[in-house]
C-alpha cells in the first residue's frame, strides 16, 4: 500500500483539529455544543474570498508567491477573515446565545445554535449560490518526498501553519493569565468570579479564538478542496468526534483527535474503500470511548 | 471601638424575588477582628455571607467596605475592592496545579509583584510548597482549605470572608484550620466567618452574632457566648449544634 494516506490524513486532520479547538473551548467554557461552529468556518472562508476579490479589484492581478498557489492577498485576506469570523461569533453570542444562556438551560442554547447554523448557511447559499468556488484554479505539482508520498508546497505551508497555531493556542491556555482564567471558568464558574475573573471578558476571548481558528480551518479546506456553503456543516460531525475523542476541554486532545480521525478516514479510503470513510472515524470514536469514556486527554472531575 | 472595615446594614437577600432567605441582618467587623456568625441549620448564614460577596442577589440593605458602598458590586470586582471570599466547598480549581490556583487569583496584582507574592504564600503555608506542581484535586481536605485561604490572602484583602472553613473536614484538620485562621489574624488580617462548629469558632473569635431565620438575633463577645443561655435558646433549646465535635480548641 502507498503511504500517501499519511499526508492526506494529516491534512484532513489539521482542518478537523483546528475546528475542533473552537468546539472544545465553547463546550468546556460556555457549556454547550455549538452547531453553528461549522458555519463560522464557511463564513470565514467566504469573507476571506471576498477580501481576496476586493484586493484583486483594487491592485490588479497579483502573482502568487512561488512555489505556492497563493500570493500576499490571500494572507492579508485570511487575517481580515479571521477578524471577521471572530466578530461574527461575538455578535451571534450577544444577540442570541448570551440571552438564552442567562436562562440557564443548556439545551435551549444548543437548539438555538442549530437554528443559527441553518440561517447562516442559507444566507451563504442565497448570497454566493451553492456552486463550489476556489481560491485558485492553478494546478500544483506535488513533489515526491520518498516512501511513495507526494506533497504540494501549499500542503506543507498549511501543515506548518496548523502546527504554529496549535502551539500558540496551547501556550496561551497554559502560560498566560487569560488562559488560566479560561481553565478556571471551565472548571468552576462561580469560583472563577470569586477569584476576580470577569466571566464576560473570558467568554469574549473564547469566541474570538474559536471564530478565528474556524476561519483558518475553512480557508484550508478552501485552498485544498473547494469552497461551498456546506463546507463547514459537513465538518461538524468529525469536529465533534475529534473534540470528544481528545477529551472535552483539551486543546492538544482536540488536535490529536482531529489527526486520528483524519488519518483513519484517509487510511480507510485506501484500505477498504471510500464509502467507509465516515463510518471508520465513528467506529474509532466508539472504540476509544468504550475503553476510555473521558477521551484521550480528558480528566475526570474530582 | 476601632475602625470599622465591614458594615452590613439590614441586609435582605435571596435567589428568587419575593422569597428572601436573609431578612434584615446587620453586622459590623472592626479592623483586626475575627467575627463569627453562628446559627442553626437553615438560618441563612451561608446565603448571608454569599450575599456580601456578591453571589446571592441583594434585595435591600447596604454593605459598606472601608466606608465604600459595595452593595451592588459584581462578585468578580470584590477582590479589587478588598474583600476575598472562601466558599465552603469546591473552593479550588481541581484540575489546575497548586501554583496555577494561586496565580489565577493574581489578576489584580502588579505583574512583577506576583512571583514574590506566591513565594510569600508558600512561606506562610509550607505544606503547599512540595505540592506546587500537583493538581489541586489531589490534595487532602486540609490542604485544599489551606490553598483556598492562601489564594484569598494573596491579593492583600482588607477582609477575609470564609463560609464554614471546617465543613467536611476530619477533626484533625478542623483544629488545623482554626489554628491557621488565628495565625492569619495575628498577621493583621480582618476575618469574618460563618461556622457550624460553634465551639471551635468561638475559641478563636473576638465577637459573634447569632443568625436565626435570616435575622441577627444576638451579639456578644465570643468567649462569653458559649455559656450564654440566650444562645442555647436560639439554637432551639440545644447546645449550639455539633458542639464539642470539633475537637481540641
Amino acid at each position: 500500500m502507498s503511504l500517501q494516506f499519511v499526508v492526506d490524513g494529516l491534512l484532513t486532520g489539521s482542518m478537523i483539529g483546528l475546528g475542533a479547538i473552537g468546539v472544545t473551548l465553547t463546550y468546556s467554557i460556555l457549556r454547550f455544543s455549538n452547531f453553528a461552529h461549522g458555519d463560522f468556518m464557511a463564513w470565514g472562508t467566504y469573507a476571506t474570498l471576498a477580501v481576496v476579490g476586493a484586493i484583486g479589484a483594487t491592485f490588479g492581478k497579483v502573482a502568487p508567491i512561488a512555489p505556492f498557489s497563493f500570493g500576499w492577498p490571500l494572507i492579508v485576506a485570511l487575517v481580515v477573515g479571521m477578524a471577521f469570523t471572530a466578530l461574527l461569533a461575538l455578535l451571534l453570542d450577544k444577540v442570541l446565545f448570551s440571552r438564552l444562556r442567562s436562562q440557564g438551560q443548556a439545551i435551549i442554547v444548543v437548539m438555538a445554535s442549530f437554528g443559527a447554523s441553518m440561517a447562516l448557511r442559507s444566507l451563504l447559499e442565497f448570497t454566493f449560490t451553492s456552486r463550489p468556488t476556489y481560491f485558485s484554479r492553478a494546478i500544483q505539482i506535488a513533489m515526491p518526498v520518498g516512501f511513495g508520498i507526494r506533497i504540494t508546497p501549499d500542503q506543507i505551508a498549511l501543515l506548518l501553519l496548523t502546527a504554529v497555531l496549535v502551539l500558540g493556542v496551547h501556550l496561551l491556555m497554559t502560560r498566560t493569565q487569560t488562559g488560566r482564567s479560561m481553565q478556571a471558568l471551565s472548571q468552576n464558574a462561580a469560583l472563577a468570579r470569586v477569584v476576580g475573573i470577569d466571566v464576560g471578558s473570558v467568554v469574549r476571548v473564547t469566541w474570538v479564538i474559536g471564530g478565528a481558528l474556524a476561519c483558518v480551518a475553512g480557508v484550508m479546506i478552501g485552498i485544498l478542496v473547494q469552497i461551498r456553503p456546506f463546507m463547514g456543516f459537513d465538518m461538524l460531525l468529525p469536529m465533534f468526534a475529534a473534540a470528544i475523542l481528545g477529551g472535552i476541554g483539551s486543546i492538544p486532545g482536540a488536535v490529536l483527535g482531529g489527526l486520528i480521525i483524519g488519518l483513519a478516514e484517509a487510511g480507510a479510503v485506501q484500505l477498504i474503500g471510500a464509502e467507509w470513510r465516515a463510518a471508520v472515524s465513528f467506529i474509532i470514536l466508539m472504540a476509544v470511548l468504550f475503553v476510555r469514556p473521558i477521551g484521550v486527554f480528558g480528566v475526570r472531575e474530582r | 471601638m476601632s475602625e470599622t472595615v465591614l458594615d452590613v446594614r439590614d441586609l435582605e437577600a435571596g435567589y428568587e424575588p419575593g422569597v428572601p432567605i436573609v431578612r434584615g441582618a446587620s453586622i459590623t467587623v472592626a479592623k483586626g477582628e475575627i467575627v463569627v456568625v453562628l446559627g442553626p441549620n437553615g438560618a441563612g448564614k451561608s446565603s448571608f455571607i454569599k450575599a456580601i460577596a456578591g453571589l446571592v442577589p441583594i434585595t435591600s440593605g447596604t454593605v459598606f467596605l472601608d466606608g465604600k458602598d459595595i452593595t451592588a458590586a459584581p462578585a468578580h470586582t470584590m477582590v479589587r475592592l478588598g474583600l476575598a471570599f472562601v466558599p465552603q466547598t469546591e473552593n479550588i480549581f481541581p484540575l489546575m496545579s497548586v501554583e496555577d490556583n494561586l496565580r489565577v487569583a493574581c489578576g489584580i496584582l502588579e505583574r512583577r509583584e506576583i512571583p514574590a507574592r506566591i513565594e510569600e504564600m508558600y512561606a506562610a503555608f509550607p505544606d503547599l510548597v512540595r505540592q506546587r506542581r500537583t493538581a489541586a484535586g489531589n490534595l487532602s481536605g486540609g490542604q485544599r482549605q489551606m490553598l483556598a485561604v492562601a489564594r484569598a490572602l494573596i491579593v492583600h484583602p482588607k477582609v477575609l470572608v470564609l463560609d464554614e472553613p471546617s465543613a467536611g473536614l476530619s477533626p484533625k484538620f478542623v483544629s488545623m484550620v482554626f489554628e491557621m485562621l488565628a495565625g492569619i489574624r495575628k498577621s493583621g488580617v480582618t476575618i469574618l466567618l460563618v461556622e457550624q462548629n460553634a465551639k471551635a469558632a468561638l475559641a478563636i473569635g473576638d465577637r459573634a452574632y447569632v443568625l436565626v431565620e435570616g435575622k441577627d438575633r444576638h451579639e456578644g463577645i465570643a468567649s462569653e457566648l458559649w455559656n450564654d443561655p440566650v444562645v442555647a435558646e436560639l439554637y432551639l433549646g440545644q447546645r449550639p449544634s455539633q458542639a464539642g465535635k470539633g475537637g481540641t480548641v
